[in-house]
């Protein structure tokens, strides 16, 4: 079958290809992007742990094909910290508050909660489990993680510094 | 790479989409958002020699009042239905039904448009647009038509669409308030579903005309749409016929919302039974979820309780 030349700026920067069609983003991120923290769990959008954001937007890069994303704007776990490699607010809240244990489903958590965040700066708790809910983890028993998400959220709201 | 090989097309325009479908035959499918397809590939449950992908049919994607109704384009992500004022204001229930629709990630994938075409019977969408009577508007190379969603559906993840149709859109009616501005409307979707973001083991939605005043408020018009509970979406027709004309005092309150979630449920004939639940629960389910939301739907009608209704 047929490959496909696509261009999609991965991070930041510009990534060219040629790709079978049948390659998910996700392996295109993972083998030929070498942005294996991205993982991979169910690799059918159930678990989570595969969110990158696409064009901004929390998306599960198994359930797109590498194809799909070209002229895209890509956004891994590897472009969340700074540039100096500084953890983001939400990284450092998941440190913090025991976030992750095992740390394999955190990639797709931090990914979520940051575009979660972005667009709901002052979440009440039941919006936070919403919003974790498309996520799983097996470890932590979720209640680092909602403590997590709540002291990004009190962080980065200039309206209501921390006050912890 | 787990799905098997296909050929990749992405084709500029809906033209030339179905002129693709209606070439390529049954070996292509249509790729929208994927959030269905993509696993049902990657699980080889099914395979196409060719997938035809609608990303740059920009013409599919909008939300638009047209003729006193809202259209939608099939390539609209459910996260911009969501967003949509449009839709809050016109369409409510079919607002309040997409934050049911998997998570926040799937959403900002999934399209309405592939919700209602790949038709699984436990999915919100298809109830909405089928309680609230839209229509399906749909390209092949031949033209267009128009299907009303009652004729949409016709059973597991089948549909009246032949394989060189496209889904480009959808309208939803208004149920107005009109009537000299007596009529009022509520709308309610209930589900359970074992975890947020689950397919529902069970679901109803509830859409509500009520005309007159006060004590001599009567039901002028009435929609249960049924999701979870068949091979596809269904209408609980024998349900809303008995209480269509009723006083809104005869069919409000606990006790005959439940006769009414068991009225919806007496005339299904092929409830799903599957590890999550036996025929029975569901139906039970079902009878509880249909309740619930009659009482929604009512209390907003006749004005009781948080009004969220915004329909114009």
């Amino acid at each position: 079958m047929s490959e496909v030349g696509i261009e999609v700026s991965v991070n930041g920067r510009t990534r060219r290809a040629s790709v079978p069609p049948r390659l998910t983003l996700a392996d295109f991120l993972r083998e030929r992007c070498q942005l294996t923290g991205t993982h991979l769990g169910c690799e059918h959008g159930v678990c989570g742990a595969c969110t990158v954001l696409f064009d901004g937007e929390a998306v599960r890069s198994c359930l797109m094909f590498a194809v799909q994303a070209d002229g895209a704007e890509i956004v891994t776990i590897e472009g969340i910290a700074g540039p100096d490699g500084g953890l983001s607010a939400v990284q450092d809240a998941f440190r913090e508050h025991h976030g992750l244990q095992c740390g394999f489903c955190t990639p797709g958590f931090v990914v979520s909660v940051t575009a979660f965040l972005r667009d709901h700066p002052d979440p009440t708790d039941e919006q936070i489990r919403d919003a974790l809910s498309g996520s799983i983890c097996r470890c932590t028993g979720y209640q680092g993680i909602l403590a997590a998400v709540r002291a990004a959220a009190t962080a980065s709201s200039p309206s209501s510094p921390e006050t912890r | 790479m787990k799905p098997s090989a296909f050929e990749y097309h992405a084709p500029a325009s809906a033209e030339e989409v179905v002129k693709l479908l209606a070439e390529l035959g049954d070996g292509a499918k249509v790729l929208a958002g994927g959030q269905s397809l993509i696993p049902v590939l990657a699980l080889r449950l099914a395979v196409f020699e060719h997938l035809v992908d609608l990303r740059r049919v920009d013409e599919l994607r909008g939300i638009e009042q047209r003729d006193g109704a809202v259209w939608i384009g099939a390539g609209t992500t459910q996260a911009v239905v969501g967003r949509s004022d449009l839709v809050a204001a016109a369409v409510p229930l079919l607002a309040r039904a997409t934050p049911l629709i998997g998570h926040f990630q799937i959403r900002n994938r999934g399209t309405i448009g592939g919700s209602l075409a790949h038709a699984e019977s436990a999915a919100e969408y298809p109830a909405v647009a089928l309680a609230l009577g839209a229509e399906l508007h749909a390209l092949s190379p031949r033209g267009t038509r128009v299907i009303p969603a009652d004729g949409f559906f016709t059973g597991t993840w089948t549909t009246a669409l032949e394989p060189d149709e496209l889904l480009t859109g959808v309208t939803f009616p208004s149920w107005g308030d009109g009537d000299g501005g007596s009529a009022r409307c509520g709308f309610a979707i209930e589900e359970f579903a074992r975890r947020a973001g689950d397919f529902a083991i069970a679901g109803a939605v509830v859409a509500l005309r009520v005309t007159g005043t006060a004590g001599e408020a009567q039901v002028a018009r009435c929609a249960i749409g049924l999701f979870g509970l068949g091979p596809a979406p269904l209408r609980a027709a024998a349900a809303e016929a008995a209480v269509t004309g009723s006083a809104v005092a005869e069919v409000a309150g606990s006790g005959h919302a439940a006769e009414i979630g068991l009225a919806a449920m007496a005339e299904l004939e092929s409830v799903p039974a599957d590890l999550h639940g036996s025929a029975g629960y569901r139906k039970r389910v079902g009878a509880a979820m249909v309740a619930q939301a009659w009482q929604r739907a009512l209390a907003e009608a006749v004005g009781d309780g948080a009004d969220q209704n915004g329909s114009v």
